[in-house]
This record gives C-alpha cells, structure tokens and sequence, in this order.
C-alpha cells in the first residue's frame, strides 16, 4: 500500500481489532477483520459497525442553499417536512449521467450533504461551480468522523453504549438524523436493515468505538458492506453508475422529482428527453442458482441483445450468487450470463434480494 | 505470516503437492493464497479420470472477492477430488494444508515434483 494513504482517526483501532488494510479511494481501511462472511452475518442477525469517517461531509448554509440544491440535484429538497429528514439522490451532469449519488438532510443551519470518497475532488469543484449566482457557502466537514451501526440490534447496542443518546435513538424515525451537539446521529445506512450513521468529531471516535466494541458491537469491514449493500439492491457508484449512466438505466428513477415541471434541475431536459424516447436500459437483478459466482464486467444476454453484470457476489445470506445487471429494456424474467466461458442462465429478479435479514425477491 | 510447512512442495502460482507414502501426489493452495483470496465459497475440483499436464488448468476457487484459477502443478491423472468441498468450501480457508485439500494424481512423471519450488524458496517468493 502506498505510504501516502490517509488515515481516519480510527486507523490504530481497525489494527487493535485485527482488521486486513487496504486502499480504498486513497485511504487505508479494513477489508475485513478475519472473516467478511462472518461479518456479513453479524450485520444481518446482530449488530455491525463500519468506519465510514473517508465520506465526504458538506455543510450548506446561506439564504440560497434550498433553490441551490434544487438545481443541483435530481430529487427535490421540497421534500424534507422536517428538521432532520433525509433523501437519496444523484447529482447529475447536463447530460444526465451520475456524478455521484448523495444523501442530504434538512438542518436547523441548512443543509448537511454526504458524497462519497472516491468522488470527492470532482464533486466539490463541481459544487463549488454550480454556487455562482447563488448566496450559498459550502462547508467542508473533514473535523468530523463517521460510523455507520448496523443490524437488528444495532440501536439497541448504541443506546446501552451510549445511554445518554438512548431516548433520541429510540425515537428517531427511518431516514431521520437529529444533531446532538457536535454529534449528527441518523437512522440511515447501506444494508438493507435498521441502524445508525453517526457523525461526530475526530476527537470523540476512538472512545465512542470502543464504548460500541464493549457493548458487542462487531467490527465490520469493507469487504461485507459490499456484500450487504448488493444484498439490499443499492447501488454504488462508479460500478452500478457513473457519468456516462442515466440514472433510468440504474434504478435510480425513483430518486427523480419530475414535480414540478418547473423545476430546472442540471440534467433535467436530458432525462426528459430520454424518458420520451423510452428508456433502452433497467436494471435488474440476476440470480444464479447453479454453482459459480456472477461478477462485475460479465455479459448479460437477452434475446441477442447484451447488457452487463454493473455488481456481483456471492450471497452470504441466500448461499447463491446474485448480481446487479444494465440489460436492455424488454428483458423479462430469464437471461443468459458468460461465466468465465459458460453461457449459463440466471434468473431475472426484482431489486432488493434482502431486506431485515430476509429474502424479498419472487 | 502464512504458514509454509517444510516437507511439501510448492509453484509459483501458490499450489501446494504432497507426495503420499504410496507415491501418489495430493495437491491443494497454501495458506498464503487462501488469505489472499478471502472466504471461499465455491471449489471446482477437475474430474476424476482427466489427465492433466503441468501448468493446465485443473479447477476454479472462488471467493466473495475473485475467482481463481487452480493450475495442476505435475502431469498425472486425477484419481479423486476432496468431496467434502462441496459443502464445506470454507476448508480451505480453515485448513489449507489438511481437509482442504482439493485432488490426488497418479503422477505421470515424479520427477518433476523435483524441479518444484521447497518451503524455503516458497517463503522467499511471498515474502514470508
């Protein structure tokens, strides 16, 4: 690993608890701690803990932050009733390709925004850019850290850790985050089961992990995230989407606030156009039931025409492997994948695979 | 570090043979590559009658991470592959040298078993 790779504050813990370092996007994390299978199914049975401190945190305050994100992003801000809610949406380029996929959330000071890390350069010039004609400050959080708990008894677990926070944990509504002082703590995550993401300072980190580890807490490494994100159907960027993606071919319809017409948000007369046209990708989900594991790259066949495996694994949960695929529009329920050679047929599914520890897909 | 026992033989592309006190040749992956490849989830062993030549390509192991091929690293045929594989694919993380064993040849050639790499220069090849 390069020498040059950054640290979070909690590096020296993810050492202390055995955890193989890689390189992910520039920082030194943990792949896994001994066993992702095991830490995958902590996650879904139990309560896991991720060292997400290499998101990128932005703050957006100033008269104009909600007309701002209006234009900035597909989904619309309108949206957020109340202090705390959050959306999921993609920040688009002009011509409708993802520049990245983003939660924000309403605050009392305005906006918190998290992006991700590998796109962190790109997306704050591109922010920094879209600001001219707007009264909007964009604030870099890098002072804060941020662990994501998750699993059935994941807030259970914070809140004997953390009694101070219990009353507000168990009070918090599904995609609701509340500061706490210098702490942001949110009902969100990327597993497909309940849990936390909480942001504090750098400072605090060290402790608060090793209040969590006492508590029961398994510490969980990329490698599982991975699998528990492809699990829940979520997509992540730079594999399911990019810039060159529209997020119609990548599930992300949903994310897309076509009301109120009026609304120009970048990317927008692209989208509609390519809406009126018909989209001529989706996504789907595979499922291998014969032996073999569906990876990234492979090519999907439906009725010769080709579309491609965008995340694939192996299932800790469901023991089979399962995939996240671009495949063109009239693909029904049945499609054939090149696995290492082999014209093998998969099964066409409806996203997530998993939800709460359970199957969800027909 | 990985363990690399002393009286097997390894190649350069992280298998491991036995040769057996009836003279036939146990083949598996080391340690090394076992940690490399993280939790193993399936195994294809090769079929039981193929011949193999050094350097072919005798099966897959794939993990959460990647697949893998398995390069035979002798001629021979295979007179049996690890069943306890099929269900039990983590063996090979568990114990790579032992029940994870993954197939037995009647080597063609027991000589060339000679010319393969010993704990020492395996050691040196991973960094061990």
């Amino acid at each position: 690993m390069a020498d040059s790779a950054l640290h979070t504050p909690l590096y020296a813990e993810h050492l202390a608890a055995g955890g193989k370092i890689v390189d992910f996007a520039g920082w030194a994390l943990p792949i896994h701690y001994g066993s992702q299978l095991k830490e995958h199914e902590t996650v879904r049975s139990d309560a896991g803990m991720f060292d997400v401190s290499h998101m990128t945190v932005v703050d957006l305050t100033g008269a104009d932050a909600k007309a701002y994100l209006q234009k900035l992003i597909a989904n619309d801000v309108d949206k957020l009733g109340f202090v705390g809610k959050a959306l999921y949406a993609g920040m688009l380029n002009p011509q409708g390709g993802v520049i990245d996929d983003l939660i924000v959330y309403l605050t009392d000071w305005g906006y918190r925004v998290v992006v991700n890390a590998a796109t962190r350069a790109k997306d704050l010039a591109w922010m920094q850019a879209q600001t001219a004609g707007f009264a909007v400050e964009l604030n870099v959080r890098d002072d804060l850290s941020m662990l994501a708990i998750q699993g059935p008894n994941a807030r259970a677990k914070v809140a004997a850790a953390r009694p101070q926070l219990a009353e507000l944990i168990q009070s918090l509504k599904v995609f609701q985050g509340v500061p706490v002082g210098d702490w942001f703590v949110a009902r969100t995550g990327y597993t497909g089961e309940d849990g936390l993401e909480i942001m504090l300072p750098d400072a605090d980190a060290p402790a608060f992990w090793r209040e969590l580890l006492a508590a029961g807490v398994a510490p969980t490494g990329l490698g599982a995230r991975d699998t528990l994100r492809l699990e829940a159907g979520m997509n992540l960027y730079g594999h399911d989407m990019d810039e060159t993606i529209s997020p119609l071919a990548a599930g992300m319809g949903w994310t897309i606030a076509w009301e109120p017409a009026s609304r120009d948000f970048i990317g927008r007369a692209a989208l509609e156009a390519e809406r009126a046209a018909g989209p001529a990708m989706k996504q789907v989900g595979l499922v291998l039931e014969s032996r073999g594991v569906l990876r990234e790259g492979m090519t999907v066949t439906v009725d010769g025409a080709t579309g491609v495996i965008t995340s694939g694994t192996f299932s800790p949960t469901l023991k089979l492997s399962i995939a996240i695929a671009r495949v063109p529009a009239a693909t029904g329920d049945v499609a054939t994948v090149d696995l290492r050679g082999v014209a093998t047929p998969v099964r066409v599914v409806k996203l997530p695979f998993v939800r709460n520890g359970k199957q969800v897909y027909a | 570090m990985s363990q690399v026992p002393a009286e097997l033989k390894y190649n350069d592309s992280h298998e491991w043979v036995r040769l057996e006190a009836d003279g036939t040749v146990t083949v598996g992956i080391t340690a090394h590559a076992q940690e490399a490849l993280g939790d193993v989830v399936f195994v294809e062993t090769p079929e039981v009658g193929r011949e193999l030549s050094a350097g072919s390509s005798a099966g897959v192991v794939e993990s959460v991470k990647a697949a893998s091929d398995i390069y035979s690293p002798i001629d021979g045929a295979v007179l049996a592959t690890n069943p306890a594989l099929e269900g039990e694919p983590e063996l090979v993380n568990s114990d790579p040298y032992g029940e994870g064993w993954m197939f037995r040849l009647q080597p063609a050639n027991p000589a060339q078993i000679n010319d393969m790499l010993d704990a020492a220069a395996y050691s040196d090849l991973i960094g061990a």
